[in-house]
């Protein structure tokens, strides 16, 4: 009964952030259909983003609830930098291209950005424990598990119904569900594309660096953390279907309690199970389990 | 004269709409037939079903006696089906020559890991057939700086490559200039020359149809309205109300 | 004209001879990272090979890994250590693995194409991270490499492996060449442009590019092998999606017009790497990825079209 609770909790809170960041990778290739393998590199900049303002809030002195403020800062500063920078300055280029050569340009970008971040931070890891002791310990049944994975949990909660209640009940939502269904028919209509595209990318580059930022407290935050997350990230998207929401949340339930139960029960499943998982959907149902997107077959 | 391509009870449903409904249809080797309708009639779908594009919900076709209604593309090609669509398909950054080559080369048993595909007897042979369709002297040109005309000239050329037995033309004269309808008409029915190939031919234009049809099949609602000679059809009160627009 | 296929070949005779003679002068570091573009050349050559159909291939790491695993395998438990042997054995290894893949991959297209070889090397890269057996995610060293039953005395080892990676890439550089010319080489680059009018043609456009993933697993496989008898050394790391990305990136860089410049390319992404790594540390994937961009953008068929269209500008269309 522990050990199910333990992969319960284990599998949910892993579910937690690969959601935030799976949600913006889906709505990123929902509104502009560009897959961002680059989007692992803003997970990995939101990290160093929220590492270094969390020293700086503890160099100035501040309460240390503020370490939490820090964090969201880190996600909203890396978005409101990084994203208009990329998407005018870089993606633009690109916008009608073929699929795959987008692909390619965002790995353009990933390798870019893996240098950058070690030129800008150095080599050595980051460690940003102030955070993660804030909400102290829950007792669930009979075990002590950690505050903050469960306000993880309510954060991707939060932002997977905050997402679809800005989509589906809001003016701008509409909009940019039109965009989503078609972009050539939403700008005959009038609707400004451009725009649409620079900010479903920022707020796609938000949701990946919030992600980075609010994993920073439970990891060491060095070179290569944004490596695997594309890798896993992309193995969430597929499963749930790329431009899903519902799609990403089950996705990253799926991925997160898969590897939990392995972790616990047969630990060599624990990475290839996601994989496994990711190539059978693909050769079963391409479009992934709530499909938005129509495999291109023969 | 035994039917070299038979429909039998063709039906084929998309949700509510009805593309194909009980078709049924015996070609005889040799005929010319032009098949008429107007917009959503079934013709397209007809073609697309005879080509093993898509597969009919209910009934069966015939290729000289044989069942190829579960058959795809490449095998109905391969047994003697060829087809020109009415967007040309063609490899657009390649020269007209390379296409005829690639055109050659799908044949059966041509496809081959070490065999050069430009050599003097494949360029011949595809010049020889370009010439036949008074092609050849954009041979070496890209398709993509091509004329409309000129591109749906090449699309029956490489259909005609592999000498079929039945050559499927979806709209030949579409998109090409009223002036030069008649002569492209004509290229390709010289080019088709002595071969006996059984032609079947989707087409808007009743003048090209009189012209060059023997027989005339009338789509609508996905059902066959008429079918005879071009003279019969074209006079039928239903095919004036439904297809030519000529009843009053 | 086109090349003839003997000219192409006495070309590469040729071209390979001079590169082994131009070894014996060359210093250790050069020879090595001359190996090394060799073997990694001849793996992004496969990934060509399957772009002239028109799909890039994100999981190419899985047939260099498993070659190489198998290789490894061979030399160290089974004893067979004849280099050349073990170059075909790495890729017949790799080609019987994507055989029963091939004819699934070949319905797919655009991007569920690239991720469902992703997604196949990264299975094979969680398999050997926790296989303990193999080393885990150390992988494990590899016995030295002989040749005709000799062993390759310490002094020669740099040179004897150049020689058999530029050999062995010359070889496979020429038929390559031959299978472009090929009609199914050509029917290749027109499924690329236009599946439907193949399919409408009378070929069968899978069984082309399933034949075409056969031949560039052998590809991987033999590559990988090379490279592991070159480092020494094999490890997961070799099926992981980073190191599928760079066999991309050679390709990109290259096109697919020409083979030649599949080496070039690997050669300067090899160049870029130790440079960077000696002078400009954290720089050499930025280097790549900004080089990435510039060819992109601006040489959207790779260097290997610059080659393709000098000839054409000198007249020499067919």
């Amino acid at each position: 009964m522990n050990m199910l609770v333990t992969i319960l909790v284990d599998g949910i809170t892993y579910a937690s952030w690969l959601f935030i960041v799976a949600l913006g990778l889906t709505l990123v290739f929902g509104v502009l259909k560009i897959l961002n393998i680059a989007h692992g590199s803003f997970y990995a900049v939101g990290a160093y983003v929220a590492a270094t303002f969390v020293a700086w809030f503890a160099a100035w002195e501040l309460a240390p609830w503020m370490s939490i403020v820090a964090l969201l800062l880190a996600a909203v500063a890396v978005a409101a930098v990084l994203a208009p920078l990329t998407e005018r300055g870089l993606l633009r280029m690109f916008y009608g291209r073929d699929e795959v050569l987008l692909v390619l340009v965002t790995y353009a970008l990933f390798l870019i950005l893996e240098d950058a971040t070690k030129l800008v931070w150095g080599a050595n890891p980051y460690f940003v424990s102030a955070p993660y002791s804030l909400f102290g310990t829950v007792p669930v049944g009979g075990q002590s598990y950690v505050g903050y994975d469960f306000v993880l949990v309510g954060v991707a909660v939060f932002c997977g119904a905050g997402v679809w209640w800005g989509l589906n009940r809001t003016r701008i939502g509409k909009v940019v569900l039109a965009v989503i269904h078609s972009a050539e028919i939403a700008s005959s209509m009038g609707v400004n594309i451009s725009r649409v595209y620079t900010f479903a990318f920022m707020f796609g580059i938000l949701l990946a660096a919030l992600g980075g930022a609010l994993t920073a407290p439970m990891i060491s935050v060095q070179p290569g953390v944004g490596v695997g997350v594309v890798i896993v990230s992309f193995a969430v998207v597929i499963i749930g279907g790329l431009g899903s929401i519902q799609g990403a949340a089950i996705g990253a339930l799926i991925v997160g309690l898969a590897r939990a139960l392995a972790v616990h029960t047969w630990p060599p499943a624990e990475l290839f199970s996601i994989y496994v998982a990711m190539a059978v959907v693909l050769m079963f149902r391409p479009e992934g389990l709530f499909k938005q997107v129509q495999a291109r077959k023969i | 004269m035994s039917a070299i391509l038979c429909a039998r009870e063709l039906s084929k449903h998309f949700g509510a709409v009805v593309a194909a409904d009980q078709v049924s249809i015996d070609i005889a080797a040799g005929e010319h037939v032009s098949l008429i309708g107007s917009n959503g009639a079934g013709k397209t779908t007809f073609v697309n079903l005879i080509t093993g594009y898509l597969k009919p919900d209910h009934g069966e076709i015939l290729l000289e006696g044989r069942d190829i209604t579960a058959l795809g593309p490449t095998q109905i090609t391969q047994l003697g089906v060829a087809r020109s669509f009415q967007i040309p398909q063609l490899c657009a950054e390649m020269s007209v020559l390379d296409n005829m080559i690639v055109a050659a080369a799908c044949g059966d048993g041509a496809l081959s890991f070490w065999k050069r595909a430009h050599t003097q007897a494949t360029q011949q042979r595809a010049h020889a057939l370009l010439e036949r369709f008074g092609l050849n002297a954009h041979a070496a040109r890209r398709v993509a700086e091509l004329p409309g005309g000129v591109r749906k000239l090449l699309d029956i050329a490489m259909a005609m490559t592999h000498r079929p037995k039945i050559l499927l033309l979806d709209e030949p004269t579409s998109g090409v200039s009223t002036e030069e309808k008649f002569p492209m008409m004509d290229t390709v029915t010289a080019a088709l020359g002595s071969e006996a190939v059984t032609v079947l031919f989707v087409e808007h234009d009743m003048d090209i149809v009189t012209r060059y049809a023997t027989r005339v099949v009338a789509f609508y609602s996905g059902r066959i309205l008429a079918d005879g000679t071009p003279a019969r059809v074209l006079a039928d009160d239903e095919v004036k109300r439904y297809v030519t627009g000529t009843a009053h | 004209m086109k090349h003839d296929t003997r000219n192409t070949a006495v070309a590469g005779v040729i071209g390979t001879a001079l590169l082994l003679a131009l070894g014996a002068l060359l210093p250790k570091w050069l020879l090595f990272l001359t190996t090394m573009s060799a073997a990694n050349g001849i793996v992004s050559l496969g990934i060509v090979l399957m772009m002239r159909g028109g799909v890039v291939s994100f999981g190419q790491g899985l047939v260099f890994a498993g070659g190489g695993y198998a290789v490894a395998l061979f030399a160290n438990r089974l004893g067979v250590t004849d280099a050349l042997l073990l170059t075909l054995a790495g890729g017949a290894v790799a080609a019987l693995m994507a055989l029963p893949f091939a004819p699934l991959l070949a319905r797919y297209r655009g991007i569920f194409f690239s991720m469902l070889t992703l997604a196949l090397s990264m299975v094979l890269y969680g398999v050997l991270v926790k296989t303990d057996a193999l080393g885990g995610s150390d992988g494990f060293n590899m016995s030295r490499p002989t040749l005709f039953g000799m062993r390759i005395a310490d002094a020669w080892s740099g040179y004897v492996l150049y020689a058999i990676a530029v050999a062995i890439a010359g070889a496979l550089a020429i038929l390559a060449r031959i299978y472009f010319e090929s009609t199914r080489g050509l029917v290749s680059l027109a499924i690329r442009e236009n599946e439907l009018r193949v399919a409408y043609l009378g070929a069968s456009t899978t069984r082309v590019m399933t034949a075409n993933f056969v031949i560039a697993a052998f590809m991987g496989g033999a590559g990988g092998a090379l490279a592991i008898m070159a480092l020494g050394h094999i490890e997961p790391n070799f099926s992981y999606w980073t190191t599928s990305g760079e066999f991309v990136f050679v390709s990109i860089l290259a096109g697919h017009y020409s083979v030649l410049a599949v080496f070039v390319a690997s050669f300067l992404l090899e160049l870029v790497r130790s440079f960077s790594s000696a002078y400009f540390p954290n720089t050499w994937q930025m280097a790549l990825g900004i080089f990435l961009l510039i060819v992109i953008r601006f040489l959207p068929r790779g260097i290997g079209s610059l080659w393709l269209d000098w000839r054409k500008h000198r007249g020499a269309g067919a």
